[in-house]
């Protein structure tokens, strides 16, 4: 029975851990969206961010350091599309596209150029990475039966990086649904002309927008470097950000559902990294590219509407043009 | 507010704004007193929406100047026209759709950061307005749930919300019901009773005859006429639109109905979301006659007119010259009503009737790109329709005649033209058509009433849906009146009046009232 | 009133965009401490100074000419196929199926037939995106891309358990039969007396590319099939109008965008490795996409836009043997191109639509 719940409290361990880029990732996409801006380019703003924090990290040996590198790199990237998508109305979709390219090769070849380590940078331990934080308490608690294991083990011990995510949950649904910012925000991406008329600038709106969604990525990139892992390794996104997109879709985008979506595929993640335990409680034995691929395939079968209808904001992915 | 009578609530001294080599404006100068109702009346194109543009602040004049009770003011954009006082209620409205009435109307105009201390302010100020010029609104409704009539009340709630002296609406009524159209012109009244200044910009004379104390005309980017509407009759008012006179009513010749062409019985049609659109329509039409459709959009003449054009399933029955065909089962071929005679001319001729992107002699092959006479062997026969269309757009008028340029390069009217072409040059039997003059000049008007009316003499049946009901008076044989999803009632149009059609478009029918 | 005459649409535009996107190369090389001047003199030298250079260029450019008529032929039906590395590496499985399990007596025999096995797998993993988007309006974008991830972990399964030959350490299936060979591009010139490098791996594939733009063409703008899936890609609403069913073709599009992306694994899975391996696409499906912007999605600018990137892509192997520049500066490089010409397109069309205007303003003063 301990032996259950210990197998249970490392899943969902890993799960937490495994969520938080997807849920910073989700959220960031969903102050894009819901202005009105579709960002495909989550991936790519996600591994400029790992790369660049995990770099300045290296060199400057301090993670804060680091983190604030990633947020600018994605911020950058941000800015990019931002122009494309609002200045220049262009596809927001070919945007995003080479964004990830354009991410995916700068990566590399500044690593190669700075590190020389076949696109990696080195690994890092100490001061350049996130450390586990205890939560309060967790050591006297820890031997309380049920819930001790579950406030030690689970909640506390993560990087403080993961207590952020959480909290961006009830931050963003805040400042979504209570403050003037969010209502104009709302707006812009369901009638960008019913804000124009009133004498608010979309441009504006939409900016901010975009660069919300720069910083979150940022953190989620960086978050994957230097917190999640030891260092930035070629391609390490692996996919989160167009998981973290599907994610959005499913939680209709809504803070509070982008919590749950994130959790369930931080949750597929974390039984992908232990097959034992599958085939210990499940009985059968699971090819592991089957698991590795599960939450691509979950992604689809959300998208396909099986597990409801989900309608995006009105206005979104149109380059807003005067009606003259 | 100071209601001195002789300091102008808002006037325009040689305004004039160009687009590279087009005038849109010229040299527009009018004063509009305070506590009047002044009507701009102008064909498509005569510059009316470049001028609210620049009172609206999206475009800055060229030249001229803009003076609010006697100042000079600068609107370079939205907020200095909201900040002096200019209200605009757009012909589409800018709404967000799923947000409340309360918080449409905050938007832009919020007390501050946090949300709900601004919307409990709102709502007290809103409710008052309401009372004060008889205008009922739920603040908590959502915004696409209500009436069309009822958002538009939501949008002049907007500007006077934010102390709106002068109100700009841009062809109100299109979308109204002629009882909502009324209740609209009450409201307007009693706003300019309170001292407001209403500048109405319309295409409709009648409009201008009921509701208006002045009416400038525009034509051609000038304003050609300012005068007290008392002064001026509608003949008049046209022919200084059009700058010749212009034939208001068509001359038709008896009705001679043959047999019967089409019939419709008992069609229904679901949409995607599960609501019912048409709930059993039946009528029928015979050859040499024409059967007009009156009625508000959004009240299933779309959904029918897309039913027997084959591009939507319905349950029901349509029988063509008796015979019943299919056109409207579960795999709806968009091709087969085609085969059996049938020409559609689109309601919205830019979204479904035109690819706007392609070019004139391409377009005339649309819907008709199988067409035998269209193809050589297996590729399609490019010469075949280039000479094709250029007949077609020669006899039909459509200018400029160069089958090249792409569909968008056309004005509306010869855009119309063009779609005219291809459905009716193909001979059908009958030919359904809707919103046949919309957003087309008066030339182009009398054109495409006339081709219309050439039809009917040539022995075909004609289906005419159309919101203006002055053209389906002057054009049907015989008229039908839909509201939702309903024929209330069939009336021959010399036996009948706009009011009794207006009630039977707003869904009153003997029975009820 | 068109805006700017159709050269300058079709040429001037994509060139400044091509022009733009080589100046930020240039300077991403200086940043990496390396001189762009020396390494575009390296990279003509590697690519187009011997037939041995020019030999893979023209196979990588075969590649791209498949992948981007795949992509220019959704394109024109306004949906943007990523999924040409999924449904090429997919292509690959049938191109290996058909040449392993069936004894071609001759190459030509077995060029025609892993055609067809190429093209149908590689159309048949565009076909479930299709269907979603046509009847569930899940957006192809995110399906397509899912479906890469897809390919390549079923890809990877197949290869490391199903098709490997007992006892070999690669992931990789047997050799095809020596009968399968395909000739190469020195074969193929022997007879004409011009010596060609044996070694370069450009192949009759590359006819056969060259075959698939000449059917893109006639399709699109010679069909009513192509008619219809031009008219759909402009407005869908209007395609309805004319009796033009969105499913049916959003899923003929599909069907014949994967089915061409898949024919690339004839180039490169019976061309050039003759036996199936991981990773035979190596990004030549998002190539496509680059190829496919810049060539405006025409045939014929396609194939330029191919022979360009195979340039770009011979060129950078060079570099990447010679200097310290990473083969990722292909990536950067397609990176921009597809944002210069796809996304950032109003930022070079608007001035020079301006600067028309203004020379036609000048012209005729009548108005």
């Amino acid at each position: 029975m301990v032996d259950v719940l210990n197998d249970l409290l490392t899943v969902l361990d890993s799960t937490l851990r495994l969520a938080t880029p997807l849920l910073l990732a989700c959220l960031a996409g969903l102050f894009s969206e819901r202005a009105g801006i579709f960002d495909i380019g989550l991936e790519g703003k996600m591994l400029a961010a790992a790369f660049f924090s995990a770099a300045a990290a290296a060199l400057t040996g301090s993670v804060w350091i680091g983190l604030a590198s990633g947020i600018a790199a994605s911020l950058a990237l941000s800015a990019v599309h931002g122009l494309a998508s609002i200045t220049f109305r262009g596809n927001q979709l070919i945007s995003g596209v080479a964004i990830n390219f354009l991410a995916a090769g700068m990566t590399v070849l500044i690593a190669q150029s700075l590190f020389q380590q076949g696109g990696r940078t080195p690994s890092l331990s100490g001061q350049a990475r996130f450390n586990p934080v205890d939560l309060p308490f967790a050591e006297q608690i820890e031997t309380v039966p049920l819930l001790g294991p579950i406030y030690a083990e689970l909640f506390s011990g993560h990087t403080i990086l993961v207590y952020a995510a959480l909290a961006m949950v009830p931050l963003t649904w805040w400042l979504l649904y209570r403050t003037r910012f969010g209502l104009r925000l709302r707006a812009v991406g369901e009638a960008p002309e019913a804000v124009d008329t009133a004498g608010v600038s979309v441009i504006r709106l939409r900016f901010t927008a975009v660069a919300i969604c720069g910083v979150l990525c940022g953190i989620a990139g960086a978050y994957l470097s230097t917190g999640l892992q030891a260092g930035f390794v070629k391609d390490m996104t692996a996919g989160r950000g167009y998981i973290a997109l599907a994610a959005l879709i499913f939680a209709k985008w809504r803070p509070w559902y982008a919590l749950i979506s994130c959790l369930l595929f931080g949750f597929l993640q974390a039984l992908a990294l232990r097959p034992d335990l599958i085939e210990k409680y499940l009985f059968f034995k699971v090819q592991i590219q089957l698991l590795d691929a599960l939450p691509y395939i979950l992604t689809v079968i959300i998208l396909a509407g099986f597990v409801g209808k989900a309608i995006p904001p009105r206005a979104g992915g149109e380059p807003y043009v005067k009606e003259r | 507010m100071n209601i001195k009578n002789d300091i102008p609530a808002i006037e325009l001294v040689a305004v004039s704004k160009s687009f590279g080599n087009i005038q849109a404006n010229k040299d527009i100068s009018v004063r509009v007193m305070p506590g009047t109702i002044h009507g701009i009346i102008g064909e498509n194109g005569a510059g009316k929406s470049t001028l609210m543009s620049i009172l609206y602040g999206f475009y800055k004049a060229d030249k001229g100047e803009v003076f609010i009770a006697g100042h000079q003011t600068q609107i370079p954009d939205s907020q200095a026209a909201i900040a002096a006082g200019i209200g605009m209620v757009f012909q589409h409205f800018k709404l967000v759709p799923n947000f409340s009435v309360l918080e449409n109307i905050i938007l832009g105009a919020e007390d501050g950061a946090m949300l709900r201390p601004s919307l409990a302010k709102a709502r007290e100020s809103l409710l008052s307005l309401a009372r004060d010029y008889e205008m009922n609104v739920d603040p908590d409704a959502i915004v696409e749930e209500l009436s069309v009539g009822h958002q538009q009340r939501v949008e002049i709630l907007k500007a006077l919300y934010r102390q709106a002296n002068i109100l700009i609406l841009d062809e109100p009524t299109g979308v109204l019901t002629p009882s909502e159209a009324d209740q609209l012109f009450r409201i307007l009244k009693r706003l300019r009773d309170e001292g407001k200044t209403i500048i109405l910009i319309t295409h409709k004379l009648r409009e201008i005859m009921d509701i208006t104390d002045t009416v400038s005309v525009m034509r051609r980017g000038e304003m050609t006429a300012t005068v007290k509407t008392a002064d001026t009759n509608p003949e008049q008012l046209a022919e200084l639109m059009v700058g010749r006179k212009v034939l208001l009513r068509i001359d038709k010749s008896a009705a001679q109905p043959g047999k019967e062409l089409l019939h419709v019985k008992n069609l229904q049609v679901t949409d995607e979301a599960g609501v019912l659109r048409l709930k059993g329509v039946s009528f029928n039409i015979r050859a040499g006659e024409i059967l007009g459709i009156a009625g508000v959009a959004g009240n299933g003449q779309s959904e029918l007119l897309e039913v027997l054009g084959g591009y939507r399933t319905a349950q029901g029955q349509i029988l063509v010259n008796g015979a019943p065909i299919d056109i409207t089962g579960q795999n709806a071929d968009g091709q087969s009503r085609r085969k059996h005679g049938i020409a559609h001319v689109p309601e919205d001729r830019q979204r479904e009737g035109l690819i706007m992107d392609f070019a004139a002699w391409e377009n005339i092959a649309f819907g008709y790109h199988t067409d035998e006479k269209y193809q050589s062997g297996i590729f399609m026969n490019n010469a075949a329709i280039k000479q094709d269309a250029s007949e077609k757009m020669q006899r039909f008028d459509v200018r400029p005649p160069n089958h090249n340029l792409t569909a968008k390069s056309f004005s509306g009217g010869n855009q119309q033209k063009l779609v005219l072409a291809r459905e009716i040059e193909r001979d059908p039997d009958i030919l359904l058509v809707g919103q046949p003059t919309r957003g087309v000049d008066i030339g182009a008007i009398e054109f495409i009433h006339q081709q219309i009316m050439t039809l009917r003499e040539r022995g075909k049946a004609i289906l005419l849906v159309s919101v203006e009901l002055e053209e389906i008076m002057s054009l049907s044989d015989r008229i039908a009146v839909m509201f939702d999803g309903q024929i209330m009632g069939e009336r021959l149009p010399n036996e009948t009046n706009e009011k009794e059609l207006g009630l039977l478009m707003a869904g009153i029918t003997e029975e009820v009232a | 009133m068109e805006k700017m005459p159709a050269w300058a649409d079709v040429v001037l535009v994509p060139l400044i965009s091509l022009l733009l996107a080589a100046a930020i190369s240039a300077l991403v090389i200086m940043a990496i401490g390396e001189d762009p001047v020396a390494a575009v003199k390296m990279m003509v030298s590697g690519a187009l100074g011997s037939t041995y250079g020019w030999g893979y260029t023209l196979y990588y450019a075969t590649n791209f000419m498949f992948t981007g008529l795949a992509v220019s032929v959704a394109f024109h039906a306004k949906m943007f196929n990523i999924g040409g590395e999924g449904q090429a590496m997919i292509g690959g499985l049938g191109v290996a199926l058909m040449a392993l399990f069936i004894p071609w007596p001759h190459w030509s025999l077995a060029l025609i037939f892993c055609s067809i096995g190429g093209a149908v797998f590689g159309a048949l993993w565009a076909l479930i995106p299709a269907i979603l988007q046509a009847k569930r309006g899940s957006h192809i974008v995110i399906t397509t891309i899912m479906f890469n991830f897809m390919a390549a972990a079923l890809l990877n399964y197949l290869l490391v358990s199903i098709l490997r030959p007992v006892g070999a350490m690669d992931p990789a299936t047997a050799s095809f039969p020596e009968p399968t060979h395909l000739p190469t591009l020195h074969d193929l010139m022997m007879p004409l007396g011009i010596q060609f490098s044996k070694s370069a791996p450009a192949n009759i594939s590359l006819l056969l590319a060259l075959a698939a733009a000449v059917f893109v063409w006639v399709l699109i703008w010679r069909t009513r099939l192509g008619y219809a899936l031009r008219a759909f890609g402009h407005s869908d609403t209007a395609a309805q109008y004319a009796g033009i069913n969105p499913v049916k073709i959003t899923v003929l599009t599909m069907l014949i965008s994967g089915g061409l992306a898949g024919l690339m694994a004839v180039n490169t899975t019976l061309g050039e490795a003759e036996r199936l391996i991981l990773n035979a696409t190596e990004g030549a499906g998002f190539i496509g996409i680059a190829v496919a912007l810049m060539g405006r999605s025409h045939p014929f600018g396609v194939v330029l836009a191919s022979i360009l990137f195979g340039f770009l892509y011979q060129g950078g192997a060079e570099l990447a043997l010679w200097t310290s520049i990473p083969r990722e500066l292909i990536v950067v490089i397609q990176a921009l191109v597809i944002l210069f010409t796809g996304a950032l397109d109003n930022m070079v069309r608007m001035p020079i639509e301006r600067l028309f205007i203004a020379l036609r303003g000048s012209g005729d003063r009548d108005g």
